[in-house]
């Protein structure tokens, strides 16, 4: 007996050819995530007088499958914030971790502050901008909103590519061309948030989950839905239905509602 | 059995019993990747200087693709002053192309401004900063920032200064310059306006001899109006501009800042 692989029941060379070891090494160069997988789609917030409103269905698909249904897309920081992520869902869980432990790192440190949501909006997006350097990006688009360091409603995004920016409202993915116009009826302007009451943006941010879910095949009619404010704190509801919904105009559509010609 | 393969004549000449001797005759070529780490976010700027002073302009819209992402995020800088008013600045930094690497490189530079400061216990001339920033964009030769910069302030005779750059840090002094989305439809306009490209004096004589307009340093509420016209035109023709314009003006009396609305169409 002795060492050679031959011996021990490989084919011989002589009999069989050299041994064809190509599939053992892939000299591929060392592989990131180059698509999202499992993902979420839209966010929508809407800054008004003294907060924030954020909402996000409860889907993850994959691809065109609906594949989990109760996905929480909205991540409460420390009472002052929240996170919506849309995007891959495992980048997402571990952005959750990730926050996790900053919050833990926070809440041992000495200094007496806590992180408020403008801070918490800097820290994602060096991750994000970070991580795109590296070519090994976080595959979502997240909101933050929450109330800044003077206590003022705050609102800004951060994507995979680390692109920021903040208006007073803001959605993403499929919401940013169906949601996105129609809140701008409500608040166009820095300077329009002080006249929003907290229901006229709770009720725009509700009505845009309801266009989503007509018109975006990636949707679904439960979601999530935060509310930010001084006094209140954070208001986080994550299992909610979408209300007053109408198909009627199904009964004009033929071969989808009507079942014959007219 | 052990004598049967070290007799072996095929196995003596070509033991090719490791894996690391295996053949990779694999497909060469790189696989492609998905992920493209730049974006355009659209946008434009413009810097002109004066005898004692030079202005920094830019729109405040933000794109992705037909998308507008807000419609005010600043592409216009004060470098070197306090973090939240900007107060002690004496240098003006314009950023626009990819707004990810515009504030990673806007936030380095003012850094080093700052720490020039401490270090030295004098404010950086906008001449070394000028030779700093070609640097920092330079040495992210093979990755770079995907921006162009205009880099804006007053010069140690306390005349205009204007500095522009590509994004691997080729940089030039300049009197005045458009960049971003909108630069082929505001330099030509700049050249006509500032340098008096084509402009000849009438009745000076036929063809060749046609003399050219001499170039003047122009006042501060002429260049003011020349950016205001220029930014209004670019908004109607160019849809990645509009919304707002934001202005810094450096004179040795500091930086001020202005704003107006544009067409949000």
């Amino acid at each position: 007996m002795n060492h050679l692989p031959q011996a021990w029941g490989r084919p011989r060379d002589d009999v069989y050819g050299p041994y064809d070891a190509s599939y053992l090494q892939s000299r591929l160069p060392q592989t990131h995530t180059q698509s999202p997988i499992v993902t979420g789609t839209s966010v929508l917030a809407v800054k008004f007088k003294d907060g924030v409103v954020i909402a996000a269905d409860n889907l993850a698909s994959y691809g065109s499958l609906a594949r989990f249904t109760d996905v929480k897309r909205l991540r409460p920081f420390n009472s002052k914030s929240i996170v919506g992520i849309g995007g891959d869902v495992s980048d997402m869980q571990y952005l959750d971790r990730l926050l996790n432990s900053l919050d833990v790192t926070e809440n041992y440190s000495s200094t007496g502050h806590s992180l408020n949501a403008k801070n918490l909006h800097t820290y994602l997006s060096k991750v994000m901008y970070k991580r795109r350097s590296d070519i090994n990006p976080l595959w979502n688009q997240m909101l933050v909103a929450g109330l800044d360091g003077n206590d003022e409603p705050f609102l800004s995004s951060v994507d995979l590519l680390g692109t920021t920016f903040s208006s007073p409202t803001l959605a993403t993915g499929f919401g940013a061309h169906l949601a996105q116009p129609l809140l701008r009826k409500v608040a166009d302007d820095e300077s329009k948030v002080a006249d929003i009451t907290r229901e006229r943006a709770v009720e725009a941010v509700k009505e845009c989950m309801k266009v989503l879910f007509y018109r975006d095949a990636r949707s679904l009619d439960r979601y999530s839905i935060a509310v930010v404010t001084k006094e209140g704190g954070l208001e986080l509801k994550e299992d909610e239905q979408l209300e007053g919904q109408s198909w009627a105009f199904a009964e004009t559509i033929r071969g989808y509602g009507r079942t014959q010609e007219a | 059995m052990a004598s049967l393969f070290s007799s072996n004549p095929t196995l003596a000449s070509n033991p090719s019993y490791l894996f690391s001797q295996a053949p990779h005759n694999l497909a060469a070529g790189n696989k492609e990747h998905g992920f493209y780490p730049y974006t355009d976010n659209g946008g434009s700027t413009l810097g002109i200087t004066g005898n004692d002073f030079a202005i920094i302009a830019g729109d405040t819209r933000s794109t992705s693709g037909y998308s507008i992402n807000t419609r005010y995020s600043p592409k216009v800088f004060r470098i070197g002053g306090d973090d939240e008013t900007g107060e002690g600045a004496h240098i003006i930094l314009s950023v626009v192309g990819y707004a990810a690497d515009g504030t990673a490189l806007k936030e380095r530079l003012n850094a080093i401004v700052k720490m020039y400061k401490y270090q030295h216990g004098k404010k950086m001339t906008v001449k070394a900063c000028a030779q700093r920033l070609a640097t920092i964009l330079y040495g992210k030769r093979f990755f770079p920032y995907y921006v162009t910069a205009i880099l804006g302030g007053l010069d140690e005779d306390g005349k205009g200064a204007l500095y522009s750059y590509d994004p691997v840090g080729s940089y030039e002094r300049e009197q005045c310059r458009a960049a971003g989305a909108a630069a082929s439809l505001i330099m030509p306009f700049l050249d006509n306006q500032v340098n008096f490209k084509n402009q000849y004096l009438p009745g000076t004589g036929v063809g060749h001899d046609l003399q050219a307009r001499q170039t003047e340093p122009l006042p501060l509420h002429e260049v003011e109006q020349l950016v205001r016209d220029a930014f209004t035109s670019a908004t109607e023709r160019h849809i990645e501009v509009g919304d707002g314009l934001q202005m810094f003006v450096v004179t040795k009396g500091g930086i001020e800042e202005k704003y107006f609305p544009l067409k949000r169409d």
